[in-house]
């Protein structure tokens, strides 16, 4: 009938290696934070795919809430991000050693 | 007439097995073009965009499989507020311009990072090749086919089962709204209470 599920699971697991070297390689802090998302974008396909493949609607709740929380954690990171930015002009990984007490 | 009716169901049947496939890969085009865009791209803005093109790939994909609600909220979640809160905070700070590619205190780690990815994917997809992943264990949260429209179902496992960890997503974003405000204020000297940063510098100016 549809794609067999395997196809998604490795299109989602093919997606979070690009998000995670994405994460190592790059220095922008806000590249950065979209190569989370990228992440976070393949295990929700993984678990909409999983949802399908076990007819349980509880993987697309999980979604949902992946969703919630992806866009807390964005809020809370930007804002770390500007307010990083106000003291040392440069959003860079190596700058975030501002943070420390 | 029979015959006729079989062949032409049979043909439905193609015609769905092969859209299904056709919206399968555009969405993992558009997948992969955005992801690669992200990674490799100089500009932010362009990062931006791409990214974009990947949240729309992930819906095309949640659609083939029938997550029409979260389809919508993908996008409207997503595209309409993630991606505009990144691009608003990348014009406000205007890191649109400049990437400090010399400054690069690391050298092994652009290598090291790619072939921990490859060996991450790699790891994933063995896994997935050797492992028996559904168990058929019957359905706790409730079954997603029979009749009853997606969005439906959705609702009602989520305000009967999840109720709990629903309110917990509530006070979530009520927490992150007042950190955001906290952390992103201005810290201005000139105000009653002094932020930690304003007091140093204050002392410092005492002491000169």
């Amino acid at each position: 009938m549809s794609v067999p599920g395997a196809w998604y699971l490795g299109l989602a697991a093919i997606l979070f290696g690009i998000g995670g070297v994405g994460l190592l390689v790059r220095r922008n802090v806000l590249v950065m934070f979209m190569c989370v998302e990228l992440m976070l974008n393949s295990v929700n396909l993984t678990f909409v795919t999983f949802a399908r493949l076990l007819n349980d609607v509880g993987g697309q709740v999980a979604v949902f809430f992946v969703l919630v929380v992806a866009a807390a954690e964005v809020v809370v990171g930007l804002a770390i991000i500007v307010a990083m930015f106000r003291r040392r002009a440069a959003a860079t990984a190596d700058d975030i050693h501002v943070l420390k007490g | 007439m029979l015959a006729n009716v079989l062949a032409s169901s049979a043909a439905a049947t193609d015609l769905a097995h092969a859209s299904a496939w056709a919206v399968y890969l555009v969405g993992a085009a558009m997948i992969l073009t955005g992801a690669i865009g992200v990674v490799l791209l100089r500009n932010p803005v362009h990062c931006a965009l791409m990214l974009v093109i990947t949240l729309f790939g992930i819906a095309l994909e949640f659609i083939d499989q029938s997550a029409d609600f979260l389809a919508a909220v993908q996008i409207i979640v997503y595209a309409g507020a993630i991606v505009i809160l990144f691009l608003f905070v990348i014009m406000f700070l205007g890191v649109d311009r400049r990437e400090a590619v010399a400054a690069e205190p690391t050298r092994f780690q652009k290598p090291l990072a790619i072939v921990l990815g490859v060996v991450a994917l790699v790891e994933l997809l063995v896994l997935s090749q050797i492992d028996h992943w559904v168990t058929g264990t019957p359905s706790q949260a409730g079954t997603l086919g029979g009749p009853g429209d997606n969005v439906q179902k959705l609702g009602q496992s989520l305000y009967t089962g999840y109720l709990l960890p629903f309110e917990m997503t509530a006070a979530l974003l009520l927490i992150a709204v007042v950190a955001a405000v906290v952390l992103s204020r201005r810290q201005d000297p000139v105000a009653g209470e002094m932020p930690a940063g304003a007091a140093d510098n204050a002392e410092e100016v005492v002491a000169e």
